[in-house]
């Protein structure tokens, strides 16, 4: 068998929370508590649970955003976490991220070309100009936007032609793992299924490794090999996606799935 | 006739700098006393403004034209809990031309509304009892606070908020997001109206809590007889709540008729898209529909789907397809409907 590419164990975060404006005691809040998984090459990783479950904070440390208080990442066979310089960077370059506000995470005042040109210039600054426009150009074809798009500016797209660029930035710099937190919940349900097809289609093509992180069962199953549901910053389930969307055996996913407002068929 | 409200080709202008646009776009419904119509359409299709039109609340330099005729109270189907010392109008209004005195009689006494996002619409410096009793006491002046008190406790409680005196002394912050929402409802209802607009109300609330919500305001309606307009994008959850639905695109009404029936057997080709493109618990269920929302300064000269549209047709470029019948129940804007059978989902 394969090494998984990814080893999670025990990862942890907490934060302090004072109570009250003028408290002078503050108390430990745990974000994620003792998650280990294993994400295997090609698969898609769901993580569904409720706002505030700790999925993003999650996401956030296999991004090494946020350092974990304690835990072990393995990428690669080789300690993320202890990672520094340009063993770092090679690293980084390897897990990418789509956010869910597509909006929000593109500079309003940069045109397409600079951002999703970006992650090239920090981590590719050897390639010449028109090197590096041919693999934006190229980038942007696999999200389904034509050349013409360059020169534009966010601002001049709908929401799912932005969600276009943003998946385009995450995929310049060829990653093996990419990392969808919401990517489609700010969208529009025809446009969301835009977004999720091109996904399934990128991985087909790319060959990538996909953890995607939702508040919604249904987004999930389209395209999860496996599910994971998070509660009170901890795994409560993980399994394969046929069961855990159609018999899961932890009672608070149960209640889960008993209130997806499903269409009647 | 037995319409609560009766709305017809009721269409809001709006001036930008390209021309007048048409957030809605002549559309004509009935609601009936205790009915529950679901409206469902994604950004904009007029799904709000045509709400918002109704409760007079469009924005500055907006036109509204047709009518929207709100009928006066039975004399003896009132079933109000609070006192009716407040004479209600004996004559049917039309909201659309309402001055703000009629519309502010309306507001909250006949028509109430509750919003997505419960935390703006709450005042965030006023305690959440006092809102409620505000919410009384702009339609009944005669209400001592002591009573405004004592309904504002009780609108919270018929909400099903634990511990009703208790919050009603507390400010919105320190609500969790599903009792904000509970708040917000007691407070649309406390004056006993008898329509509620429900515009997105469980969209920004975890699944679990979409459930309570959801089940909350199905009792409410039941136990007060109210008729509902609920505004979604969610056809689970107007599959839920709702025993009619109208779909809107791009300002217009495309398709009506019984929920079941239209989820089971739709015959606008955009909701047929609609239905594809929701996410359901099976994986590779989801088929998009291919490009996007027409602008409104740049809409086509017939059917506004048709550039979306796999069943596209040259009449369909030529004029604004009508609504069509299916039964008696249940229309379509769509040229297809009697030129065919049902389109396959």
């Amino acid at each position: 068998m394969t090494p998984p590419i990814l080893a999670v164990r025990n990862l942890r975060k907490s934060y302090s929370v004072s109570v009250g404006a003028f408290a002078a005691a503050s108390h430990h809040a745990t974000a994620v508590e003792n998650v280990s998984f294993d994400l295997e090459r090609g698969e898609t990783l769901g993580i569904v649970g409720e706002s505030g479950c700790g999925k993003t904070t999650l996401a956030r440390m296999l991004m090494r955003l946020i350092e974990p208080d304690s835990g072990e990442i393995d990428y690669r066979g080789e300690n993320f976490l202890a990672a520094k310089g340009s063993n770092l960077r090679t690293l980084r370059r390897g897990i990418q991220m789509v956010f869910q506000d597509p909006a929000g995470s593109l500079d309003p005042r940069m045109p397409v070309a600079a951002i999703v040109g970006e992650p090239l210039a920090i981590h590719e600054p050897q390639l010449s100009r028109t090197e590096a426009r041919a693999r934006i150009i190229e980038t942007l074809a696999a999200v389904g936007m034509e050349a013409d798009a360059l020169t534009r500016y966010p601002h001049e797209f709908s929401g799912g032609q932005k969600q276009r660029v943003g998946i385009a930035r995450a995929l310049i710099l060829r990653p093996e793992i990419v990392i969808g937190d919401e990517p489609v919940s700010a969208l529009d349900v025809s446009v969301g299924a835009q977004i999720l097809e091109l996904l399934a289609k990128l991985q087909r093509d790319l060959n990538l490794t996909y953890i995607l992180i939702s508040h919604s069962l249904p987004v999930v199953a389209q395209l999860a090999t496996r599910v994971a549901v998070m509660r009170k910053g901890s795994f409560v389930e993980i399994g394969p996606a046929t069961e855990v969307l159609t018999n899961p055996i932890d009672p608070y996913a149960k209640s889960l799935l008993a209130a997806v407002p499903e269409i009647p068929a | 006739m037995n319409a609560l409200l009766d709305v017809r080709g009721l269409t809001v202008e709006l001036p930008t700098e390209r021309g007048w646009i048409r957030p809605v776009n002549d559309v004509t419904f009935t609601l009936a006393p205790g009915e529950t119509l679901g409206i469902v359409g994604e950004s904009g299709s007029g799904k709000t403004m045509l709400v918002l039109a109704l409760m007079g609340l469009t924005p500055p330099g907006a036109r509204r034209t047709g009518e929207a005729w709100l009928y006066p109270r039975s004399s003896n189907g009132n079933r109000s809990g609070t006192d009716n010392s407040v004479q209600r109008s004996t004559r049917r209004t039309d909201l659309t031309v309402a001055n703000s005195e009629q519309i502010r009689a309306i507001r909250g006494r006949e028509i109430a509304m509750i919003f997505q996002e419960p935390m703006t619409a709450l005042n965030p410096v006023m305690r959440v009892g006092a809102q409620i009793e505000e919410a009384i006491t702009v339609h009944e002046a005669r209400v001592s606070a002591a009573e405004a008190h004592r309904l504002a406790v009780a609108a919270l409680e018929r909400a099903s908020v634990p511990e009703p005196a208790l919050r009603a002394r507390q400010y919105p912050h320190q609500l969790s997001g599903g009792l904000r929402q509970r708040a917000m409802i007691a407070m649309a209802l406390a004056a006993g109206p008898r329509i509620l607009i429900a515009d997105e109300p469980t969209t920004a609330l975890d699944v679990t809590v979409q459930k309570q919500i959801l089940e909350l305001l199905v009792n409410l309606q039941r136990d007060l007889g109210l008729a509902m307009i609920f505004i979604t994008h969610d056809l689970g959850v107007v599959a839920q709540v709702a025993a009619r639905v109208a779909v809107m695109y791009a300002g217009r009404i495309v398709e009506e008729g019984p929920v079941q029936e239209i989820l089971r057997d739709p015959r606008h080709p955009y909701t047929v898209g609609l239905l594809r493109a929701a996410p359901r618990l099976e994986r590779g269920k989801v088929t998009p529909i291919p490009g996007t929302v027409p602008s409104l300064n740049a809409l086509p000269p017939g059917c506004a789907f048709a550039p979306r549209c796999e069943f596209r047709r040259t009449e369909c470029d030529e004029r604004v397809p009508d609504l069509r019948r299916v039964n008696a129940e249940h229309t379509a804007r769509c040229v297809l409907v009697a030129a065919e059978g049902a389109l396959s989902t």
